[in-house]
């Protein structure tokens, strides 16, 4: 698989394209925007062509260093071009490319007069094909021949170096072979001395330990082919009609892998990868299900992937990236696996900065920043929760988050495909990293976010459907009952039966809201229960809703449809009671925060809350209601 | 399973996000001699689309067979089972 699966997919990609001239002060930000979008090569190159029409040379207040990079090749590159190019847009990059004549390279290098040199490059990249490299292999070759011929292909390496480096005095990239040949004696084939297949891998083998020591960094192709498929990058018949190594399906692939090396070289990978908590680090909801419930350790498959993907993280950790979390739950629930589970990988000692609250992602994510002391662009974000994730993409789109799906065996997986925190070196620093950050911590410097959350709500198109209970729902709104525990108000337990009889009182009423919106459906989402007393009070018996709509404006939506429900009833007042719980800490001022008058406090801290309706003005937001 | 009609509408956009040009008009006999721009890595480019929206592929003796719109659409459809 070559295409960039962890780019979110963009729905009105081509015609933000094609409007991409039209407001040229914007159109770089846009083009960026585009060029994070989940794009083949032929979008690729559109998206290429597009910008350079708008911007012939780099626009003038980048905060990145402009590059420009000479490819070097033996056979066709062209193709690769415009892919590289829109890497480095990816990332903020301008970059400017030149491509040396067909397989002149060496003479280019040599030649003060040629193009090449008029170029002036920053980078170079020398990507030789395959068929160039083993020139003059043969399968008749024996031992002492076929080693002289490695030897001199690795020399004429050395030398091109040399002459690049002496030349321009600039970063070098060599490209490895990519394994194309195919093998002529079979599983045993290192037992042919000049079988090609075989040159291919002793000259890859070999190419690391003398990159090493000449200072020139390596585009592992080899690696990325080993885990894609030397197929999915090499179409022989390509090969034959037009002398393209690279196949120009993998083109982006290919030039967001040489984008994060020259964004490495600017020191701009990113340095700390941000945590959600539950269904990301964890299976379950920690504040629900509880340490026995959540799914992590040996037992279930499920378990086991979210323990492999802690393991990764853990592995990051020991080569120098910043582990954070920003979970909406109470600190104290989400911090107890890690101080307390055993199966846990991750340890509270791993995270360089805790936050969990039920604020806003992005406007935590800043606070994240900031008490770490380092760029928001140098943040990665996983988060299961697509409204999460869009969320943090919208407000602060210089964070990158990975698309993933629920399935935590992908998580690993799009970390390192994307290639966030490509590192050159690692030093004895980069593996203390975490511990100094916890040192460092300055836990009192948070500021509040300065996050745009209206602009974000209204663009949801948010839609909530109020429906009574009913027999089709009726499964779903029992486990709700039962299984919510932090928003809950009065954490009451009902059965099937009971939630019939509610459906069966005159003087009761059951609700049931669906909340959809652009991005889909996120199903039942809170219950409500009322119940006329005497003196025409209507009593709020069961208000409940999921944690993963919070912040949306569903609580004062659902206080509008409560209110309409009891002045059918002929309810003159509401009443909301807060029984408190060892989960449910979240919604102890629910009421007060909606408007209602605290009327009762008792010992252990919950409340009575009353509200005259003959006052109520229903609350305006950025919901639609429909009555199902 | 794909007939004409749908190929034509699905391969215009294919040629309108190549060429980046809303306004080419796709008909059987349309060559790349009359499309500006249409070298031959634009054609590879068309063709790898096409294989990549279709999940089919093209052999050899197939690509050189192909002179006109007219080709390619017709080879979809066969591929796809239309």
């Amino acid at each position: 698989m070559t295409d960039l699966h962890w780019l979110p997919t963009i729905p009105d990609w081509r015609p933000r394209l094609r409007a991409l001239a039209a407001d040229p002060a914007k159109a770089w930000d846009e083009a960026v925007a585009l060029a994070n979008g989940r794009i083949n090569f032929v979008l690729t190159n559109a998206l290429d062509e597009a910008t350079r029409r708008v911007f012939p040379q780099a626009p003038a207040t980048l905060a990145t260093k402009s590059v420009r990079l000479a490819v070097l090749g033996s056979s066709t590159v062209a193709h690769l071009l415009p892919a590289i190019r829109v890497a480095g847009l990816r990332r903020g990059i301008w970059i400017d490319t030149y491509e040396a004549d067909y397989g002149q390279y060496l003479q280019e290098l040599s030649d003060p007069e040629s193009g090449l040199h008029a170029f002036k490059p920053t980078g170079i990249l020398l990507a030789l094909d395959a068929h160039h490299l083993t020139a003059g292999v043969t399968a008749g070759m024996d031992d002492a021949t076929a080693d002289a011929a490695l030897a001199e292909t690795k020399s004429h390496l050395r030398e091109t170096w040399k002459l690049a480096r002496d030349a321009f005095k600039c970063p070098i990239l060599q490209q490895a072979a990519l394994p194309v040949h195919l093998p002529v004696l079979g599983l045993n084939e290192h037992r042919l001395p000049g079988s090609r297949a075989r040159y291919l891998a002793r000259l890859n083998e070999a190419l690391r330990p003398m990159a090493e020591a000449e200072g020139v960094d390596i585009l592992s192709v080899d690696d990325r082919a080993a885990r894609d498929g030397v197929l999915a990058w090499h179409d022989s018949g390509l090969w034959h009609r037009s002398k393209q190594e690279v196949s120009p399906t993998a083109a982006p692939l290919y030039g967001d892998l040489v984008g994060r090396w020259l964004a490495a070289k600017q020191g701009r990978s990113f340095k700390c990868l941000v945590l959600d908590l539950d269904n990301t680090v964890w299976g379950g909801v920690i504040g629900d299900d509880g340490m026995e419930g959540i799914a992590i350790g040996q037992g279930s498959a499920l378990g086991e992937a979210y323990t492999a993907f802690q393991d990764y993280c853990r592995e990051l950790t020991r080569r120098g990236i910043i582990l954070a979390v920003c979970s909406k739950n109470d600190e104290v629930n989400a911090v107890e696996p890690f101080e307390k589970h055993p199966d846990m990988v991750l340890k509270r000692g791993d995270i360089a900065s805790f936050v969990a609250n039920w604020s806003d992602k992005a406007g935590n994510i800043r606070s994240i920043a900031e008490e770490l002391n380092i760029g928001l662009d140098s943040l990665v974000f996983i988060d299961d929760n697509p409204f999460e994730r869009n969320l943090v993409r919208q407000e602060l789109p210089m964070v990158a988050v990975p698309e993933v799906s629920d399935d935590p065996v992908g998580y690993p997986i799009a970390l390192s495909d994307a290639g966030y925190f490509e590192g050159l070196s690692v030093t004895d620093e980069d593996r203390e990293r975490t511990s100094q950050y916890q040192g460092n911590k300055a836990r009192d410097a948070l500021k509040a976010s300065a996050t745009d959350l209206p602009a974000y709500l209204r663009g949801l198109e948010m839609n909530l459907i109020a429906k009574p209970f009913d027999r089709v729902g009726l499964q779903r709104i029992v486990q709700l009952i039962n299984k919510s525990n932090q928003f809950n108000l009065t954490t009451r337990r009902y059965t099937d039966e009971d939630i019939l009889a509610v459906m069966a009182d005159p003087d009761a009423f059951g609700l049931q809201l669906r909340l959809l919106d652009r991005f889909g459906d996120n199903g039942v989402i809170a219950i409500i229960i009322g119940r006329l007393l005497e003196q025409k009070d209507l009593l709020i018996d069961t208000w409940l809703m999921s944690c993963r709509v919070l912040g949306r404006q569903v609580e004062p939506t659902t206080l509008n449809l409560i209110a309409e429900q009891a002045k059918k009833l002929g309810a003159k007042r509401l009443v909301g009671e807060y029984i408190p719980t060892k989960k449910n800490g979240m919604v102890k001022d629910h009421y007060a925060k909606l408007g209602f008058t605290v009327a009762a406090v008792n010992d252990g801290g919950g409340s009575r809350n009353l509200l005259d309706l003959a006052e109520f003005t229903p609350a305006e937001t950025f919901i639609h209601v429909t009555e199902g | 399973m794909a007939n004409e009609a749908t190929v034509y509408k699905e391969l215009t956009e294919v040629f309108h996000d190549v060429f980046m040009r809303d306004d080419i008009a796709l008909t059987p006999d349309l060559t790349a001699k009359q499309v500006q721009g249409w070298d031959s890595f634009k054609q590879i480019e068309i063709i790898m689309a096409s294989e990549e929206k279709w999940n089919i592929k093209f052999n050899t003796r197939e690509l050189d067979s192909l002179l006109s719109v007219g080709d390619l659409a017709k080879m979809i459809v066969v591929k796809t089972g239309g």
